[in-house]
């Protein structure tokens, strides 16, 4: 008997209902993720079409946030290159915490149709920061991406946040070990990225390749329609 | 309603600072992951550096690796909205150089497949440009139309957006027995959708208001930028290669060449380019009616004439079609082996893209998302 | 006009700046220059009537092997006719005066190849890299390319 038959007839049930902080808590965030609206490359026109009418990704609670901030979890939904690569890690570490990275489609699991000849393109973008949730596929399927998002629900409904470890599962354990795991890899990174950084600044600061200073410009005359 | 006047502000000898501001390459109304260096006097633009090259996925490295067949999944991939265009050009290329003659049901079968691909790419791009001037039922309409094409192209091909299905020398499969009912009823729904959007956002003073006389491209610049498609015969520039230089059987057909003709505001403004999209799906439409009627009923093997080995003799050839965007070619060296010796692209997106700081000068910063729009880029194509 | 009266018109004019025409199965048919009056060669098929090239297709970087080279492809809207131009450029010194003042759509044509190949073009605007960062090694499409091992701290081979 789920929650939702008890609440069909409210007046045959006299009693309580229990259950603990920690799986209300999550049942609330696994059922309202909030993601990045943010694409790559074809894979996010398959995520377009998720999104609109006929697969409505909106039943699962997730609405789509334009800033970081707002995110719960960011969908890497296409090719990874270089370039791109140290903006996405700017992202990552815009979102604030619990957040979580799916990675969807080859091409951002692990560099896909260009991993062998793709100088340019980054093999996997777990390389730079922690993947929760891999989708395959090129693209993957809608429904292959529904998979992945109730995987993600799942493993946001089975975290940990005030149990104790001695009370967990081998399973769960092992993906609490794992998630964390993943996460000191990817500090230890950042904390070195962060040192050659400091040392940038000490001589001289980043030069920014784009700006070269020299920009004349004519202010053209504008014409504007006004509405009296 | 009071009167309309115009009035010339010459901001000349106004003495402020003006403000750099970068935008991109993740947001969200940038169609993927452009990046424009923007500088502002107040809020009207004053100068735009696109910065491309997010999405360079080297694909003519790639292709020099490749063998022909297996160059097709990633021609796909490049302007992925219209993958089965794409895969054209290419296949046209290489069955020049080796001389296969296609059966004409095959041709009749790749005309309306590319045709239905236009009306795909057209609704996105109609789509998306709605959805950047703040209307989004349209696009809920329009995506749940596009969902018919593509279930068509899945049952031909298997694949939902990048399809590997117009091969060298024929096709992947046969066409599924429905073929001919579904992109008849393709048709109707698209025709009453078009109906439906044409009041809800083309037709909208609002919109009107909205797109009219901002990003004026006059034809002579967009030749001399190079800008095919939409966008040059937005500016009135009858140039559609399916009429020039007729390839494949289109010369068979009878349909009109859609131009903007200036019939809200100036010529070559956003909405000549928007309503050249918005009217060519009817031509199209069009266009696979003539094509289903003529196409012969007797089965043929598609995959007869596809070689076991595709070893081209040596030569250059530049190949072109119509694309949704514009036109597209491929400039193919071959030297005599199974690989392509160089693979050159010309990239519709990447050419029209170009234009982009000539015309966005000396309107809003908001006008810049419109103009940008109404270009209709995909990053995939302009990195490539 | 056919390739060979377009090839009469620049010879007359140009004399031996124009190398020869060729036409053959399997190629379209293209007219060789050298490099020095490529602009000038330009400005004149643009602008002479009965010509009027007013449409650069397609501006290509190539690596031959031994050397390198340029292919323009040239469109009339008006007058609906092609012509392909080739220039070829030895590995050394890889320069070539830039035809931005004829099309400006040749701008970024000629920023990639100057990104892919290393071709340099005189006088161009904004010499600059545009596909690959600004602070890329090498240029990829070359024939002789090796990828550099690290961008950034992010390893760049498989
Ligand atoms: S996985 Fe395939 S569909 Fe997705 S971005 Fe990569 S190439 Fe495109």
């Amino acid at each position: 008997m789920g929650l939702l038959d008890r609440l069909d007839n409210p007046y045959e049930i006299d009693g309580f209902f229990l259950g603990t902080v920690e799986d209300l808590l999550n049942w609330g965030r696994s059922k309202s993720d909030w993601y990045l609206s943010f694409g790559l490359a074809c894979c996010a026109i398959e995520f377009m079409a998720i999104n609109a009418s006929h697969f409505d990704l909106m039943r699962f609670g997730s609405i789509p946030r334009a800033t970081p901030r707002q995110a719960d979890f960011i969908i890497i939904s296409g090719t990874v290159t270089l370039k791109m690569a140290d903006r996405i890690k700017k992202l990552y570490e815009q979102m604030s915490e619990p957040k979580y990275v799916m990675s969807m489609g080859s091409c951002s699991n692990s560099g896909g149709p260009y991993w062998e000849h793709g100088y340019h393109v980054l093999k996997g973008v777990d390389r730079i920061i922690p993947v929760d949730v891999y989708v395959p596929g090129c693209p993957p399927r809608p429904e292959a991406f529904f998979e992945g998002m109730i995987k993600l629900q799942n493993l946001i409904n089975n975290q940990a946040i005030f149990r104790k470890r001695s009370s967990m599962s081998a399973e769960e354990l092992a993906q609490l070990e794992e998630r964390n795991q993943k996460q000191k890899e990817y500090m230890e990174r950042a904390a070195i990225e962060y040192e050659n950084y400091q040392e940038t600044l000490k001589t001289g600061g980043m030069q920014n390749p784009d700006y070269n200073g020299k920009y004349t410009i004519n202010l053209p005359k504008i014409r504007m329609i006004d509405h009296e | 309603m009071g009167q309309r006047k115009t009035i010339e502000i010459d901001y000349g000898a106004v003495d402020t600072d003006r403000m750099r501001l970068n935008m991109g390459p993740q947001h969200p109304s940038t169609h993927g992951v452009l990046r424009l260096e923007v500088e502002l006097e107040g809020e009207i633009v004053t100068e735009v550096v696109p910065h491309i090259g997010y999405l360079h996925r080297c694909f003519e490295k790639t292709c020099e690796f490749m063998t022909y067949p297996q160059v097709i999944p990633y021609v796909d991939r490049l302007d992925y909205i219209s993958s089965m265009n794409n895969e054209w050009p290419f296949v046209m290329g290489v069955e020049k150089l080796l001389g296969i003659q296609i059966p004409e049901k095959i041709e009749y079968i790749r005309v309306i497949l590319a045709e239905l691909n236009r009306i795909a790419n057209h609704q996105i791009a109609v789509a998306t440009f709605g959805m950047d001037s703040g209307a989004f039922t349209p696009f809920l309409y329009l995506f749940r139309d596009r969902e018919m094409i593509l279930d068509l192209f899945e049952k031909c091909s298997g694949g939902r957006l990048l399809y590997n299905y117009f091969w060298v020398g024929g096709l992947q499969h046969d066409i599924p027995p429905t073929f001919k009912e579904d992109c008849l009823a393709i048709i109707k729904k698209v025709r009453e959708t078009n109906a439906e959007v044409n009041n809800l956002l083309i037709k909208n003073k609002i919109f009107i208001e909205r797109i009219t006389n901002i990003g004026i491209l006059p034809a002579d610049v967009a030749i001399n930028f190079g800008c095919s498609g939409p966008v040059l015969r937005g500016s009135g520039v009858p140039y559609d290669l399916r009429k020039d230089e007729p390839y494949s059987i289109y010369d068979r057909f009878d349909f009109n060449v859609i131009v903007g003709e200036g019939a809200m505001g100036t010529l070559g403004d956003c909405w000549d380019r928007n309503i050249v999209r918005v009217n060519e799906m009817e031509e199209s439409c069009k266009i696979i009616e003539q094509a289903i009627a003529q196409m012969p009923d007797e089965a043929v093997d598609v995959r007869a004439l596809v070689p076991k080995r595709v070893k081209t003799p040596k030569g250059e050839i530049y190949c072109k079609t119509e694309n949704p965007k514009g036109e597209l070619g491929f400039y193919i060296v071959s030297d005599g082996s199974t690989q392509p010796y160089r693979m050159r692209t010309r990239a519709t997106s990447f050419i029209n893209l170009s234009v982009l700081p000539e015309i966005s000068k000396g309107y809003m910063i908001s006008d810049l998302i419109m103009i940008l729009g109404s270009i209709d880029i995909v990053l995939g194509e302009v990195d490539r | 006009m056919n390739s060979n009266e377009i090839f009469d018109k620049l010879k007359s004019e140009f004399g031996d700046d124009i190398i020869s025409l060729t036409e053959e199965k399997n190629y379209d048919p293209y007219i060789t220059v050298k490099r020095k009056n490529i602009k000038q060669i330009c400005l004149f098929l643009r602008d002479i009537d009965g010509l009027n090239f007013d449409y650069l297709v397609n501006l290509t970087g190539m690596d031959w092997g031994k050397e390198l080279g340029v292919v323009y492809h040239l469109y009339s809207i008006s007058l609906k006719h092609r012509i392909v131009l080739k220039v070829f450029l030895s590995k050394e010194n890889p320069v070539i005066p830039s035809v931005e003042r004829c099309w400006k759509s040749a701008n970024w044509h000629e920023r990639e190849a100057w990104d892919m190949f290393g071709i340099q073009f005189e006088n161009h605007p904004n010499h600059i890299r545009i596909l690959c960062p600004y602070d890329w090694e090498g240029h990829p499409l070359r024939k002789d390319y090796v990828e550099q091992e690290t961008y950034h701290g992010m390893r760049v081979p498989v």
